[in-house]
């Protein structure tokens, strides 16, 4: 049994139709095709899954996607492209910090959030964003740089 | 000849490079990209040789009947057999192109030089386009194993160049085998028992009735259920889950690990050249004044990756196709065929992105699996995902090990005999064609269908660098050096190839080992290896991490203050890329260990791709951090109780160091695996530091602060 819900994501308000208790990750990918957000665990335990909401970052594997109705939500595929990478996805490539890349678009959604809250965050700030996170290639020494450049960037 | 296997079994040009009608240059390879780079660098090795910008070298998807069978993708030997045999497939290619120029421009060869997909002549500045070289006679024909390779051919990071895929991997848009959902796609999932040696017991008859449309797929005690909407699907795993009833054949053994490997029965083997031999161990360990033993062990450890293991199947005209992201297509492909009971030639596996996977995680499992789901469901592509706890709990873990190191030192303190003894299961127990043996039971499904199959009995690789072995022979140049592998059996968990095989434990015992040496003989840790090396390359490793890191003499732990530094090293597997790593820490009151930084240094041959290789190297360090920190896989007779990352904790952003890596570039000096050099060397440097920190040897992975007070309270 399914529902609609009106989901306003990357700038468009779209009607989808969901199972009452759907998570919002499998409505964003399956339904609207937004496969950037990814699961890796599906028990708000590894941050794949990270989107923004009202724009910080909020895991999206197990809470329900009908209580994210009218709430402003941005995936992955909304902070930029291939061919245009936003800023963060751009410091990201600038320090090589995606190795398979699985862990990497819930990395750029929180870094967006919390340069968006914190323009010029500290070391303390940048790590606690990042906690939630985890990257089995081990990627952190990079990612940790990227976010530290932009950091530095936004101070200039 | 070659003793480049790749290039044995593939001879011709045409099986790896091609020029294409629009002055491409089509690469195929049968290494898989799993996020290590290899894509990039193999592309960069054929750019450089055939003179092409980086940005027309197309790399073909790897597929079985396209793409070389270079068996797995493992054991960080895709350079040196991908990347040389394409580069001696380039030389070859273009020693042709060369030719045909000469001719065509009647020029002599040597006036000529490849740019920029063209050949010119210096002479007349005359060119002609390799693809109008190409055009109606494409160049075939055999490999010189022999071919001039170009020395300084490597185009470095040209202007502009971005290593392959990042793009996509940062905007979310590459696709993982997770993410193809072809028209017509069931979602599948598995409801696996309770653990390994449980059976299905009974079903409710109204299964079918209570899960509604979705499918049920049932062999025996192989349980699926298959919806085109990945929710229902979940949910109706769910219900099957809580309807299923299950009977424990037998319990798993809980018994201390390192208790086991001691006593269980085991096959010995002395090891010698680096190669265990099938003879008899005839020598007892150093004894006599001087001698000192330590011993060590490293728990069960996961591959954990990111994302839990998938695969897309579909069954059309009793043909399969497998969409994957094993590491070797090709093995797969047989060891599915056995499986299954078909003809190899009927199924066609091809690689799709998945998680890095760091050695044999759940992935051909799941390749099994959705073929079987398939099977049930023809003509509809199935895509089974598995859970994160089949991950946790099913994937075949890194073997539990045990090292017993044995050295007699002399009046000066050299050492005069070393001895290691190295304990555990099996490191191999991927899934490869064998007409000898049967394979499917290394899959989990078939120990699970009606007439089940059981596990093979694990079998000693005696060659150079096998699991258990690799690495346990040191690098340094003692007079008198004894090595023996001790494969035990009857060990409780499911285990196969993980990072390193047994590098990263031997490294971890005999780099501690030293250590312990250095501190008995008030020696310098870096001096004390110093003394006892006399290989240049291994010295100059170890020369640079010291020198970056700022090291000064003095004896392990002469004032311990919280405050700790270690030094490690390795070359791995004896034969490929040398490496050294100094870590500082910081042990806490309560014990808890902090890195706070860390210098890796490396010598990989020849660099194709430095940043691509410092990234291997620091994620080696980082997952080898984690493993040394944190990881142990934890069970109970009734199963698996590792199975979320609550109960599997692993490193996070909290407890990462600044890294600093240092390259030793060796232009002209054959490519060296560089994917597993950093992670011994980075879990014995952390356990050297905790001990320069705090007097404490924590001899027995992880250290946690509950292992250190241990450790501290035994002495
Ligand atoms: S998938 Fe949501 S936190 Fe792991
Ligand atoms: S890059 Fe592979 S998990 Fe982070």
């Amino acid at each position: 049994m399914t529902h609609p819900i009106s989901l306003d994501v990357n700038g468009v308000t779209y009607s989808v139709e969901a199972g009452p208790d759907e998570p919002l990750a499998l409505v964003l990918r399956n339904r609207l095709g937004l496969t950037g957000v990814k699961v890796g665990c599906g028990l708000e335990q590894c941050g794949a899954c990270a989107v923004l909401v009202d724009g910080e970052s909020v895991l999206s594997c197990v809470r329900p996607a009908a209580g994210f109705a009218g709430r402003k939500i941005e995936t992955v595929e909304g902070l930029g492209s291939p061919e245009r990478p936003g800023p963060v996805q751009q410091a990201l490539i600038d320090a090589g910090a995606a190795q398979c890349g699985y862990c990497t678009p819930g990395l750029v959604v929180a870094i967006t959030g919390l340069l968006r809250s914190e323009p010029r965050p500290d070391e303390n700030a940048i790590r606690a964003a990042l906690e939630p996170h985890l990257c089995r290639c081990g990627a952190h020494p990079r990612v940790l740089r990227a976010v530290r450049a932009l950091a530095e960037d936004a101070g200039q | 000849m070659t003793d480049n296997p790749s290039l044995a079994a593939h001879p011709n040009v045409e099986d790896w490079i091609a020029v294409r009608a629009d002055g491409g240059v089509e690469v195929r390879t049968g290494k898989v990209e799993i996020g290590q780079g290899i894509d990039t660098a193999v592309a960069l090795i054929v750019a450089g040789e055939l003179g092409v910008p980086f940005d027309q070298v197309v790399m073909m998807p790897v597929s079985t009947g396209l793409s070389p069978d270079e068996g797995y993708t493992a054991g960080s030997s895709s350079l040196e057999h991908s990347g040389q045999a394409l580069g001696l497939a380039a030389a070859t290619l273009r020693r042709e192109l060369l030719g045909r120029a000469s001719q065509r421009l009647g020029v002599d060869t040597g006036d000529l030089e490849t740019r920029d997909a063209m050949v010119r002549s210096r002479q007349t500045n005359r060119t002609v386009a390799f693809a109008e070289l190409v055009q109606g006679a494409p160049v075939t024909g055999p490999v010189d194993p022999r071919a001039q390779r170009r020395r300084g051919a490597r185009p470095g990071d040209p202007e502009g160049f971005e290593p392959l895929h990042v793009r996509r991997r940062v905007t979310g848009t590459l696709k993982f085998v997770h993410d193809l959902c072809p028209a017509g796609t069931l979602h599948a999932r598995i409801v696996r028992p309770p653990h390994y040696h449980a059976v299905l017991e009974s079903l409710p008859d109204d299964m079918q009735t209570v899960l509604g449309d979705v499918r049920l797929v049932r062999d025996g005690s192989f349980l699926a259920v298959a919806h085109d909407d990945e929710h229902m699907t979940i949910r109706g795993a769910e219900r099957l889950c809580a309807a299923a009833r299950w009977r424990a054949v037998r319990d798993l053994d809980e018994g201390p690990i390192g208790q086991r490997l001691l006593e269980n029965r085991r096959e010995s083997f002395p090891v010698r050249g680096g190669v265990a031999r099938d003879e008899p161990v005839d020598m007892p360990p150093p004894s006599g004044a001087g001698t000192i033993r330590a011993s060590y062990e490293r728990p069960y450890q996961m591959h954990g990756s990111l994302a839990p293991s998938a695969a897309l199947a579909v069954l059309n005209d009793d043909r399969f196709t497998v969409w994957t992201h094993s590491q070797g297509p090709y093995p797969l492909r047989g060891a599915l065929a056995e499986a299954l009971g078909c003809d190899p030639a009927s199924i066609t596996v091809m690689h799709a992105p998945g998680s890095g996977c760091y050695g044999h995680n759940g992935a051909d499992d799941a390749a099994l699996e959705a073929a079987l789901i398939a099977r049930a469901i023809p003509g509809r592509p199935v895509l089974l995902k598995w859970s994160r706890e089949d991950e946790h709990a099913w994937e075949p873990y890194g073997s539990a090990m045990r090292m017993e190191l044995c050295a007699r030192l002399g009046r000066d303190g050299m050492v005069e005999a070393w001895s290691h003894e190295t304990c555990s299961d099996t490191h191999l127990m991927r899934a490869w064609p064998d007409p000898e043996r049967p394979q499917a039971g290394k899959f989990l499904a078939p120990r699970y269908r009606a007439n089940p199959l059981s596990a093979p009995a694990p079998a000693a690789s005696l060659g150079a660098g096998g699991g258990i072995h690799r690495n346990a022979t040191p690098p340094y140049a003692f007079p008198h050096v004894q090595i023996v592998k001790h494969l035990v059996h009857g060990l409780p968990l499911r285990v196969s190839a993980l990072r390193t095989l047994g590098a990263f434990a031997n490294v971890f015992a005999a780099e501690s080992f030293m250590d312990e040496l250095a501190h008995e003989t008030a020696s310098d840790p870096v001096a004390y290896r110093h003394r006892h090396l006399d290989d240049s390359r291994s010295i100059d490793v170890l020369d640079a991490a010291a020198g970056r890191f700022g090291w000064s003499a003095r004896p392990p732990a002469g004032n311990p203050d919280g405050i700790g530094r270690g030094i490690a090293l390795a070359r791995y597997r004896n034969a490929k890329s040398f490496c050294a790593v100094a870590v500082e820490v910081r042990v806490d009151d309560d014990a808890s260990i902090r890195l706070q930084r860390a210098v890796i240094a490396a010598d990989a041959g020849e660099i194709v791709h430095a940043d691509g290789l410092a990234a291997q190297l620091e994620g080696g360090f980082v997952q080898a951090a984690s493993w040394t920190l944190l990881e142990a896989v934890t069970w109970d007779r009734d199963g698996i109780t590792s199975r979320d990352w609550q109960s599997y904790p692993i490193l996070r952003f909290d407890n990462i160091p600044e890294i600093d890596t240092v390259l030793l570039d060796r232009p002209g000096e054959p490519y060296l695996g560089a994917g597993e050099a950093a992670c011994g060397p980075a879990g014995a440097a952390i356990a050297n530091a905790v001990f320069d920190a705090t007097g404490v040897r924590a001899r027995r992975l992880p250290l946690t602060p509950q292992s250190l007070r241990q450790a501290a309270s035994t002495g």
